[in-house]
């Protein structure tokens, strides 16, 4: 078993009027299957409504499944008093920057986790400068947060979960606030624990110039997951992408109408480079 | 505009005052302030002053700053003197119109603006060397014998340094909030208390929904961040009692008794 597996995960919103009737029930995840291995980097599509905010809350246990169940290094999350090792193993990093730090000051903030988890006070010293440095945020250890731009909030954010030892980190459309630098920085740090550190990392996104650096893509629509596969066959089905109401890569889309006006390019191009170098073999 | 509020009025710098554990600075002010209402003659301010003169130079922090604290309470003063001269009942030294100024009253006015002054001057001095956060911790382990009371001092301190924490993102999102207002032709600035007090119904509405909802955000990333209460929680800084704080301690106590020794004489 991977370090994430989901079976048949069902996830119903339920609505209620004033008296407290059931008013309608909204599908948000249905009936996904999953199964993350170790050290992989995963990134989840889908545009707004789509359910993968909801599908990664479950990772974290911070939502129970009603249907089906989530696995998350062989503990069901839906075992009360699994709950907070669940959440040390798999930690989680939100879209908002600012309502997720505590701390008033970098150190503190990355610093809560362990504080919660109750490592004693030398050990989180460690831990704080090893993740500081992972994100390369080690000089402004002594910053308030408020003054730091928007993607080094999120790379602190990053740090703190990364304090806590986990195996896997799921962002959840942590680029989605910021300005394209700061969505750089942020992918950049997430991409370097993947390579360093190991760490398993679920990407939840609906930018797609962010998932060409994954090992595999799911592409989530109506709380299904329509679409899954290597970075380059999800962009070789440029008309499936579009149904789907995902914005492709300029790249890819000018290389798509270049092959459909007769010229010999191979499919899903993710790069600026390797479409210099594809035009480039059939220059005559 | 409203970014500009510094919050508390920590003043950074290097000092053994700064230095101190917060539960001394805490502790000592608390004393100081009684004290200074225990004294019968003007020789125990005398001692209460030569006290606050040594920590004001071991602090580093310049005079104006804490004077600084006193034009917030100079009204309040004003009134307080004005009261106790005018009506205090005794031997008349002046009297003119309907106001007599007694010598028992002069006294009294007088002291009362010493401990005043001394009082603001004396607690202006540890919040400007003490940071907002090290101050809820030594608060939170100060009152921890309340723990069994089932008072929530961890909640407390939590709550507060929270607190701390959102009030700039609050102030700014008040700013922005009032722009995107005045932009669609809300109108702040005229108009009597009553017509003012209505106009920030628009801005306080959007300002309370975006509270809520970062509180529920923020509770969900501190759960993500397996936060369960003060319960098996260690601290990154914990506070330990050092040499200096000893010192602290003793210099306190030192100056107790000196000051109940002359001023109660």
């Amino acid at each position: 078993m991977g370090i994430v597996k989901t079976e048949d995960l069902v996830y119903e919103y339920i609505r209620r009027d004033e008296e407290g009737n059931v008013e309608g029930i909204t599908r948000a995840v249905d009936e996904v299957n999953l199964d993350i291995r170790q050290g992989e980097f995963i990134a989840i599509l889908g545009h707004n409504g789509s359910g993968k905010s909801t599908l990664a809350k479950h990772i974290n246990a911070i939502l129970n499944p009603t249907e089906g169940t989530v696995w998350v290094d062989g503990m069901d999350t839906g075992e009360a008093d699994k709950v907070w090792e669940i959440r040390q193993t798999a930690g989680m990093v939100f879209q908002n920057p600012d309502n997720q730090i505590i701390g008033q000051v970098v150190e503190e903030d990355v610093g809560f986790g362990p504080e919660n988890m109750g490592i004693p006070t030398k050990e989180i010293w460690e831990r704080v400068e090893e993740s500081l440095k992972a994100v390369g945020m080690y000089e402004y250890r002594r910053h308030s947060p408020n003054k730091l731009s928007g993607g080094q909030k999120q790379r602190v954010s990053i740090a703190g979960v990364l304090a806590m030892h986990p195996k896997c980190i799921v962002l959840d459309e942590p680029t989605a606030m910021l300005d394209p630098s700061g969505r750089r920085e942020v992918i950049r740090a997430a991409r370097a624990l993947n390579d360093v550190e190991e760490v398993t990392i679920i990407l939840i996104t609906h930018y797609m110039e962010e998932i060409i650096y994954a090992n595999r893509v799911f592409v989530m629509d109506n709380g299904k997951i329509a679409m899954e596969g290597t970075p380059r066959e999800i962009f070789s089905q440029v008309e499936k992408l579009k149904e789907l109401r995902l914005n492709v890569p300029q790249v890819t889309l000018l290389a798509y109408e270049l092959k459909k006006r007769g010229i010999g390019l191979p499919d899903g191009i993710l790069t600026t480079e390797e479409l210099a170098e594809a035009l480039e073999r059939i220059r005559p | 505009m409203l970014r500009d509020i510094t919050l508390g009025q920590y003043y950074q710098t290097e000092s053994v005052i700064h230095r101190l554990d917060p539960r001394v600075k805490l502790g000592g002010t608390l004393l100081y302030i009684i004290s200074l209402f225990f004294f019968h003659n003007f020789l125990g301010y005398g001692v209460a002053a030569i006290f606050l003169a040594v920590v004001i130079r071991l602090s580093h922090v310049p005079f104006r700053f804490m004077v600084k604290g006193m034009k917030a309470i100079l009204f309040l003063l004003l009134i307080t003197v004005g009261f106790n001269l005018f009506l205090t009942p005794g031997t008349v030294l002046v009297s003119f119109w309907k106001l007599t100024i007694t010598k028992e009253g002069v006294r009294l006015a007088v002291t009362m603006a010493i401990r005043l002054a001394m009082l603001i001057i004396g607690s202006s001095i540890m919040t400007l060397t003490t940071t907002p956060n090290n101050l809820t911790d030594g608060m939170e382990k100060m009152m921890k014998p309340l723990k069994t009371f089932h008072v929530p001092v961890h909640e407390v301190a939590m709550m507060m340094s929270i607190a701390l924490r959102f009030i700039p993102i609050l102030l700014e999102e008040t700013d922005k909030i009032m722009k995107a207002q005045i932009a669609r032709g809300a109108d702040f600035e005229s108009g009597n208390l009553i017509k003012r007090a209505r106009a920030l119904v628009p801005l306080l509405v959007p300002l309370f929904i975006s509270a809520f909802r970062r509180a529920n955000d923020l509770a969900m990333a501190m759960e993500a961040r397996c936060y369960r209460g003060g319960e098996g929680r260690t601290k990154m800084k914990p506070l330990i009692y050092h040499r200096r704080d000893k010192i602290g301690y003793l210099c306190i106590l030192i100056y107790l008794a000196l000051g109940f020794f002359i001023g109660r004489l």
